[in-house]
């Protein structure tokens, strides 16, 4: 940031151009380009490795990889992603909220809530849940030991969708409760003092004043959680929802021949999902650091922008010189 | 915009007999404080008196244990319930506070919002006013403490000396009948602290009811109609500028100007 900023200062043309015995030269790194040498040997052996080894079938994989079951694997793993995140976000604030509350019981319930299911492994949960319906057959909405107001059938209520975002959304919840505490947190005291002194509704407070600003350092958090996500859907093949994993595992199953690209076509897809997810990241970050700093980060474009122009100053110094 | 919203009916604030205590730590120990309409009250005392907590118990930051304060006759913070005092709901406390302006020493702004939303933030989202309204009362209270020109810009980006007068102008923007002032040059560079005094003192010509914690004794020696010294939570000494700074009665108010003139 510092660099580009100080280089970013136009050369001033009218002064004297400096002799050139006068000239300091800069420190030369022959180390650095030795290394550099290497690991760019290496790397090029990796992609060579990885175009032309057989073993990757890339020809299959380019067969597979827009293959309508992989795609309807993709929608799937989408979409729970989509409804887990959300749902697991708002639970975890309100669990946020209730571990910063004043009430002792609200704080206790939350810290056995997160603490249970950061406990018990994903998967664990998922098995469970997918053998609910066979431990109550009923799900019903009452006063406790008295009469019922709603009653479901549980074998029609969950569909393997349901059990994969509910399973996926308590676990999210635990991380993302802990999350958004961190980013709340992390608002100076000072900001709820002075909303508190303007007489703002305590909502207005919450939604206006604190989130936003806890925003900020929870979103990189957050995302983080996410792609853990992403990644963590893969579980729900064992719930026997065909996501982007499942359709790969099954494929692979009928076609054993193509396992290799198949695991390639899963690992192209999560990477493009991830890259993604991380490009918004950067937009969102940057969204709410108005304020927070002085100017906002740069976008890609105009690094590069900023860099071109670095670049012919320093073309048009050295030929100065 | 009409002179209407900018009015401001000035308010008297009495303190009576207010105890309070961090954990086992007596910070207030009795104070009775009686400020009139209009009247700008500046207190002084030593670090650890009591100053800052009396000025938070004034607009119910900070809730006393023992005692009451009441603006404009009208109990702040709590209601009479028979011969006790009983708290008043959050709702109800914070539609009070919407009379009370309060300045920090940090300034204290949302660093998310422009300049001009800080101003605006409280009328819009009391209801009392709506955003476009709002809007121009912030733009005609920034212009009366000089920042017109800054409307769009964030707290950061601005000098200590301006975030303060920000500051002061969402405090103005509430419409208060008294304003607070918790040591508000204390964390601006010496040479930002003349233009945020001038400002108060503007307010304090103006007729609005003050109530000033300060360690600038040459501003409160200008523009206080009444100086209150506080010593361990209590009131030592109080009366008008001459008579506490250079005529003061307790020993202990005489030790306190000794160190800071």
């Amino acid at each position: 940031m510092s660099e580009s900023l100080g280089s970013a200062v136009p050369l001033s043309t009218t002064e004297p151009r400096p002799a050139a015995a006068q000239r300091v030269l800069p420190l030369r790194h022959p180390g650095r380009w030795i290394a550099s040498a290497i690991v760019l040997v290496v790397v090029a052996q990796i992609v060579h490795g990885l175009a032309t080894n057989p073993f990757f079938q890339w020809d299959r994989f380019q067969y597979w990889f827009l293959r309508p079951t992989i795609l309807d694997g993709l929608l799937i793993t989408l979409e729970v992603t989509l409804y887990s995140a959300v749902l697991g976000l708002l639970v975890g604030i309100l669990l946020a909220l209730a571990r910063l509350s004043e009430s002792p019981v609200l704080r206790a319930v939350s810290w056995v809530y997160i603490w249970l299911f950061r406990s018990v492994p994903l998967i664990v949960v998922l098995l469970f849940l997918y053998n609910f319906s066979a431990l109550y057959k009923t799900l019903s909405l009452g006063v406790p030991f008295g009469p019922a107001f709603f009653t479901f059938d549980e074998s029609r209520l969950a569909t393997d969708m349901v059990v994969a975002v509910v399973g996926l959304s308590l676990n999210e919840a635990a991380y993302a409760a802990e999350v958004v505490r961190g980013g709340i947190l992390s608002v100076d005291q000072g900001q709820h003092e002075a909303a508190s002194a303007l007489g703002l509704p305590k909502g207005y407070q919450f939604t206006r004043i604190v989130f936003p600003q806890a925003l900020r350092s929870i979103t990189p958090n957050y995302v983080n959680q996410l792609i853990g996500l992403i990644k963590g859907t893969s579980l729900v093949f064992y719930v026997s929802l065909l996501d982007l994993f499942g359709s790969v595992q099954s494929m692979g199953s009928t076609y054993p021949g193509d396992i290799v690209p198949l695991l390639l076509v899963a690992t192209a897809w999560y990477l493009i999902l991830t890259s993604v997810v991380s490009v918004v990241q950067f937009y969102v970050e940057r969204y709410y650091s108005r304020g927070a700093l002085r100017s906002l980060p740069p976008t890609p474009l105009q690094k590069v922008r900023t860099g071109l122009r670095d670049l012919r100053a320093r073309v048009r110094k050295e030929a100065a010189i | 915009m009409t002179g209407e919203t900018l009015e401001i009916r000035p308010a008297a604030v009495e303190v009576r007999d207010v105890h309070k205590w961090y954990g086992a730590q007596r910070v207030l120990n009795g104070v009775e404080l009686t400020v009139r309409p209009g009247e700008v009250t500046v207190i002084l005392g030593p670090s650890g008196s009591g100053k800052s907590t009396l000025l938070r118990v004034i607009n119910h930051l900070e809730k006393p244990e023992i005692g009451h304060v009441s603006l404009n006759g009208e109990l702040i913070g709590v209601r009479r319930h028979g011969e006790r005092l009983k708290e008043l709901t959050e709702r109800a406390i914070l539609a009070q506070r919407g009379r009370i302006g309060f300045v920090f020493q940090n300034f204290n702004l949302f660093p998310h919002l422009t300049v001009l939303d800080n101003v605006a933030a409280a009328p819009v989202a009391t209801r009392r006013l709506k955003r476009p309204e709002a809007r121009e009362l912030a733009r005609t209270l920034l212009d009366r403490v000089g920042l017109a020109d800054k409307a769009g810009a964030y707290p950061r980006q601005l000098s200590g000396g301006q975030q303060q007068r920000v500051a002061i102008a969402r405090a103005l923007a509430l419409r208060p009948g008294v304003i607070l002032f918790d040591e508000p040059t204390s964390a601006l560079d010496p040479e930002l602290v003349g233009e945020v005094l001038a400002v108060i003192k503007d307010l304090a010509t103006s007729g609005t009811t003050l109530v000033i914690v300060t360690h600038e004794i040459g501003f409160a020696r200008e523009v206080a109609d009444r100086i209150v010294f506080l010593d361990e939570g209590r009131v030592v000494e109080q009366g008008s500028p001459t008579e506490v700074l250079d005529h003061p009665t307790h020993e202990r108010t005489r030790d306190f100007l000794s160190k800071v003139l």
